[in-house]
């Protein structure tokens, strides 16, 4: 079993308006998609990123910039990730492809690199 | 890790009692365990253990979410004040995104409506500290002459500090605010608009669809009622004054709820039938309390009760309408129909027979009565007299004509209807004709009823009882 991130980007503005009941389906579906690859043993972790608490780091000439960001205003930020076990890289996809959070954003999948 | 350490509880025992909540009100289910410490929300610190926390820790039952922010809005309602309710809708609205952007990495929390409120009343703070914080910058203007004084409007914050103050169960806070939204100042569809929307947790777009209504219609009737409640500065209490009154308004309210999801029940849009659960939850909440618990409320939710419990029979497999006389009375709810008869022998205390008695006691004949033909019409018709005498209303005569149909003969019961057939109120009413054709039917005279149920299709009717309509007339035909 190989290891791939599953990051998860969705508009931070998805949710606006959105009514109570609507909100709780939402949450089942993704629930329901975790349970199930956790019962399948292809769920290793799973988190969900702090909004507009991160920082952006580089190296200028004199020393290192340190500048706050990305901020979640901006469209299509990672908002959470998934951690998968899956066989291959086909397999991830599969896998990723019934997961709910596509309604709402997209998913960029990388694998792990094994040493 | 969310509010409290999840972890150590095994997964699926979400119908565990909330061993520690304090004096057991009856509803709702459970009020938030005491808050523990540190704050809420964010999970603290580096995603521990590998072992993820997520899925089935706490339950999502059914409308939580609604229900949760349904209280949390009357909560924070009473703790802000009236004049802060969209405040408090905000932040509670604010609440639910944050679970739904949380809860599909983290899980369900152990408590799930503590984690909600939780989340809210941290909003509602930060929202307070800036607005005080602006009121000093605004104060500090006022005090140059060249600004106008801007109207201060802090409120203080320590009162929310603990929402979740066992002394006041969240139950209470909904009671009041129905009778808050209920307040006679406020057209009744502005009380419909905004019970459901503050105490029952439904959103702009799915009242507009429960009434039919566009949704910017809603949105304004809302916004109107709220500057209404702040101009007049409706307080967040029961009413010292004309509570009488104000639970009168409050059934009203409701019944009209129940009544617009009953007539849709069938229908295509799953919010209209919510209605109906909605609209017994409300007067549930009334009939528990010992200020509002009169033998009206606990009629009027017999009768719903009653109501309700024949829903499963009422459509067939082709969602068409199937009429009372020829439903399938096993599928009727037996538990609603025995909770009915509780409520109903509650309502007997009181001195006058409301309406809500009278209508009560005839869905309790119907839900007693073995099939159709055994029903005790009599009584039923004694009944609709009564209900006659109180106060008349061509519906009433209607149906008084159906139950004088069975107790004299389907030809009673079209002389009884010409009462009412030149009645303008009725003129848009498919029951009318519909209920004529049936009695024609009975009759033997198939033109007559064809020439009804032609008449009944060109009014308006919901999409199950057009189905209904088609197929009763089309077996008055058979050679067409």
């Amino acid at each position: 079993m190989a290891k791939f991130l599953m990051l998860a980007r969705s508009d931070a503005r998805a949710w606006d308006g959105i009514s109570a009941e609507e909100g709780q389906r939402i949450v089942k579906q993704y629930i329901d998609w975790s349970s199930r690859m956790r019962e399948a043993g292809r769920l290793a972790a799973s988190n969900k990123l702090k909004d507009g608490d991160g920082r952006v780091l580089a190296a200028n000439g004199s020393g290192v910039e340190v500048k706050d960001g990305p901020y979640s205003e901006t469209k299509e930020v990672v908002g959470g990730y998934w951690l998968l076990e899956a066989a291959d890289f086909d397999e991830a996809v599969k896998l990723a492809k019934d997961s709910p959070h596509l309604r709402f954003g997209t998913l960029e999948i990388r694998a792990i690199e094994e040493m | 890790m969310e509010p409290g350490t999840h972890r150590g509880r095994a997964a699926g025992q979400p119908d565990e009692p909330p061993a520690a909540a304090p004096p057991a009100p009856p509803e709702p289910p459970e009020l938030p365990a005491p808050p523990e410490p540190p704050a809420l929300p964010e999970p603290p610190g580096p995603s521990a253990p590998p072992a993820p926390p997520a899925g089935g820790v706490g339950a999502l039952v059914d409308h939580l979410f609604r229900h949760s922010a349904g209280q949390m809005v009357a909560t924070l309602t009473r703790i802000l004040g009236p004049r802060n309710l969209s405040l408090a809708e905000e932040v509670v609205q604010d609440a639910l995104v944050r679970a739904i952007e949380t809860w599909p990495h983290r899980g369900v929390p152990e408590n799930p409506r503590a984690w909600l409120m939780q989340v809210a009343r941290n909003r509602a703070l930060d929202c307070l500290r800036r607005e005080a914080s602006h009121a000093r910058k605004a104060g500090e203007l006022a005090a140059d002459p060249m600004h106008a004084p801007v109207p201060p409007g802090p409120v203080a914050p320590a009162d929310l500090l603990d929402p979740l103050d066992p002394a006041a169960p969240a139950a209470d806070d909904s009671l009041v605010m129905i009778l808050m939204c209920c307040h006679p100042a406020l057209a009744r569809e502005a009380q419909v608009a905004l019970t459901l929307k503050t105490v029952g947790g439904f959103s702009v777009d799915e009242i507009a669809r429960a009434f039919l209504l566009r949704s910017a219609t809603v949105a304004q009737r809302l916004v109107r009622a709220k500057r209404l409640l702040r101009e007049r500065r409706i307080a967040f209490a029961l009413p010292a004054r004309g509570l009488g009154t104000r639970i009168d308004s409050a059934l009203e309210t409701i019944y009209l709820l129940f009544n617009e999801g009953y007539a849709a029940t069938a229908g295509d849009d799953l919010v209209r039938s919510d209605l109906c659960g909605e609209a017994v939850r409300l007067a549930s909440i009334l009939a528990e309390h010992p200020a509002t618990a009169r033998p009206e409320v606990h009629a009027l939710l017999a009768l719903m009760l009653f109501q309700a419990s024949r829903l499963p029979a009422r459509c067939d497999a082709e969602s068409a309408l199937v009429l009372l006389a020829d439903q399938d009375r096993r599928l009727w709810d037996r538990a609603l129909i025995g909770r009915a008869l509780g409520h109903l022998e509650r309502s007997a205390g009181g001195e006058r027979a409301t309406a809500y008695h009278l209508e009560a006691g005839i869905a309790a004949c119907h839900a007693m009565a073995p099939s159709y033909a055994e029903t005790d019409w009599a009584q039923i018709l004694a009944y609709y007299d009564d209900r006659l005498a109180l106060a008349p209303s061509p519906v009433i005569v209607l149906n008084r004509a159906v139950a004088l149909s069975m107790v004299e003969g389907p030809r009673a019961g079209i002389a009884a209807l010409a009462e009412v057939a030149e009645d303008t109120r009725l003129r848009d009413y498919y029951l009318l004709p519909a209920t004529l054709a049936d009695l024609w039917l009975r009759c033997g005279e198939r033109q007559a009823a064809a020439v009804y149920y032609r008449r009944a299709l060109e009014l308006s009717c919901s999409e199950p009882e057009r189905r209904f309509l088609l197929r009763r007339l089309a077996a008055c035909e058979p050679c067409s």
